[in-house]
């Protein structure tokens, strides 16, 4: 059986990744899992310099989902460098490392950095809700990933950076997906994965407040899913380079929902906190869910849908 | 650094009603009853459904330890019913399994050194400290010269649980109500000023779990009285491991994350919300 794919260069054994900010940089994760089992792992996003992230409260659950504003807390590229990346490539599976930038400057001079060896790709993140990433536009509030020419300008950017392999991690909050995505595809992106989270907002209704303190925040988990994979499919048919599909998958069956609207591979998210074995156990589901229906490479499951 | 952790699916032993609404939950676990430490906690999985869809932290309340092949260890969670997941956990049925992870987070870290214990709980508070109580009572038959000061507040009478268990292990044992129906009428924090000049000259060490706003006040009167104290605080949850960073707690120095970093914590070291 066959369950190898590609993204730009890069080979996967199988086409399970874990999605960003749900697995850290794998040093819990080694003493429950077996991390070398995954397809690939998408380390926590990283930005140039360290941030602090949002004030607490900054998660809370709602009907199958939860919301969180981290705010994209972490070290900085630096202490990235120095501190996870080694042990990170003592992992036997493919390292993406997810990037956030300020400004264009600040993506191209992360992508220029983290060209290294042990990092097998660069994912974007052009779609975090929590921070005000608009200064490339100077229009507050705006995120990149919400407007085509701005996502076309820092990839091209990255492009120019870095021969890696560079997934585009867009936001669902948009109108039309299609057009981010192949203003992504123009600029030379490898592969573009989705959805990030979706803005959304929780009130506590004895005190009146927000359950957050940064009052909105991006909604994940099984209740996205049915919009994910709409959005995925509709990708899917606008673009030429492998689409990698994410949001609410909880079981295998989820992610073959994903690979048959025409994901080549898909990212698993919340569900590493629910249970941290669910990126392995799906792995597995996948492979019955070929051997039962005789599948012999998942190439032939990709787009497979039936309409 | 990372301690192992281990997801187990631990057999109901038993899930009971105990008085004043809340309940035991007893579950075979040995990998996770040997290695816990008083104020450490598991992470459980209410149920195989995706609502409510996060794990529950819970903290341990006793350890069985491994007897021998067939008295496998088990750990002992006191709670209560709060909302929509605790009330689920109410109502599953010995002989299921739960879904649990742990050891997770810091525990107390039991002072030797010091010749007095304070152990301070506010409500469901208790349910740590007498894991606690028991390890440091264990640590006083080596060195019996030890004290350990048990301080239990609740809102009514109703609601003070372990009298007698904190008793047998030797502690001296104060109760306050809200209303003054059992001891001391006022607050917990209010009694422990008013015993704190007993122990003047004594090398003391606090350890508490309760409300925030008892941690708060507790902070205020260590600072006071210049003696440590130790708190496990509460907050929401995602991973409970330390990857969501969800959990932060704001510190002197910077933020913490409760699951990994606590949730315990030095009282001094907390900075509180405003609010
Ligand atoms: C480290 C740790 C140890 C714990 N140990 C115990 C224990 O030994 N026994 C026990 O009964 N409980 C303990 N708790 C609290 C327990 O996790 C919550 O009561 C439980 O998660 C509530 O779930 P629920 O679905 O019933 O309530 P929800 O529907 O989630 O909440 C109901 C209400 O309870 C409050 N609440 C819920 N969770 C928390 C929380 N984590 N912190 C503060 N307020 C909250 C909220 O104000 C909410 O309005 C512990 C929590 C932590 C973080
Ligand atoms: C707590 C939390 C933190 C996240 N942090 C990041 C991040 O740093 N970078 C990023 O690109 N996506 C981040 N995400 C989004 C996820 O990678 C994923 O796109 C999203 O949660 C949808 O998938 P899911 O429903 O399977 O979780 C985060 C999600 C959660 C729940």
């Amino acid at each position: 059986m066959n369950t190898a794919i590609s993204l730009g260069t890069l080979r996967l054994k199988n086409p399970v990744l874990v999605a960003s900010g749900t697995f850290g940089y794998a040093e819990e994760f080694k003493n429950l899992i077996k991390v070398e089992r995954l397809g690939a792992l998408v380390t926590k996003t990283i930005t140039l310099c360290p941030r602090q992230g949002n004030l607490p409260p900054r998660i809370a659950e709602t009907p199958s989902g939860m919301l969180n504003s981290i705010g994209l807390e972490n070290k900085g590229l630096d202490n990235f460098i120095k501190e996870k990346l080694p042990h990170l490539k003592k992992l036997d599976t493919p390292i993406v490392v997810s990037i956030a930038g300020e400004s264009l400057n600040e993506y191209a001079e992360l992508a220029k950095k983290l060209s290294l060896k042990g990092i097998s790709a660069l994912e974007l993140n052009l779609s975090c809700p929590n921070i005000k990433a608009a200064k490339i536009k100077n229009q507050r509030g705006t995120l990149i990933s919400q407007d085509a020419s701005a996502t076309y300008k820092v990839i091209k950017a990255v492009r120019r950076s870095t021969k890696k392999t560079i997934i585009a991690k867009l936001t669902p909050n948009v109108g039309d997906i299609s057009l981010i995505a192949r203003a992504a595809e123009d600029a030379g992106a490898d592969s573009i994965s989705l959805v990030n989270t979706f803005l959304a907002m929780s009130i506590d209704i004895k005190s009146k407040k927000p359950k957050l303190a940064n009052i909105t925040g991006g909604l994940s988990g099984p209740a996205i899913k049915p919009i994910a994979l709409r959005m995925v499919w509709e990708v899917a048919r606008a673009v030429k380079i492998p689409v990698v599909g994410c949001g609410g998958i909880m079981t295998a069956s989820d992610a073959i929902e994903f690979i048959i609207a025409g994901a080549r591979a898909v990212q698993i998210g919340t569900a590493n906190f629910v249970n941290p074995k669910a990126a392995t156990d799906i792995i597995l589901g996948i492979k019955d869910y070929m051997r039962i229906n005789k599948i012999t490479n998942i190439n032939k499951l990709i787009g497979s849908l039936k309409v | 650094m990372t301690s192992k952790i281990y997801q187990k699916n631990a057999t109901i032993i038993d899930n009971f009603r105990i008085n004043g609404g809340y309940y035991k939950l007893i579950l075979a676990t040995p990998e996770i009853a040997d290695r816990i430490i008083p104020g450490q906690f598991v992470h459980i999985r209410i149920n195989d459904k995706t609502d409510p869809l996060l794990r529950r932290p819970f903290s341990v309340h006793r350890v069985i330890k491994n007897k021998g092949k067939f008295n496998k260890g088990q750990i002992e969670i006191l709670y209560g019913i709060v909302g929509r997941g605790t009330e689920i956990l109410s109502k599953v049925s010995p002989k299921k399994k739960l879904d649990i992870l742990g050891p997770l987070g810091n525990g107390f870290k039991i002072g030797s050194e010091y010749s007095t214990h304070i152990l301070i709980a506010g409500g469901m508070g208790v349910a740590p400290l007498m894991f606690l109580a028991e390890r440091l009572s264990k640590a006083k038959a080596k060195n019996p010269k030890q004290k350990i000061v048990v301080l239990i507040g609740a809102q009514t009478k109703r609601k003070i649980f372990c009298e007698k268990e904190f008793k047998k292990l030797g502690c001296d044992i104060r109760i306050s109500t809200d209303d003054g129906s059992n001891g001391f009428k006022g607050r917990v924090t209010s009694q422990l000023t008013q015993i704190l000049p007993l122990f003047k000259n004594q090398a003391s060490m606090i350890y508490a779990c309760g409300p925030e706003a008892m941690h708060r006040a507790l902070a205020l009167i260590a600072r006071q009285n210049n003696i440590r104290a130790q708190i496990s605080l509460e907050t929401y949850m995602a991973c409970g491991f330390g990857v969501c960073m969800g959990c932060t707690t704001n510190t002197s120095g910077g933020y913490k994350l409760v699951c990994k970093d606590g949730p315990v914590f030095d009282a001094n070291d907390i900075v509180w919300p405003q609010n």
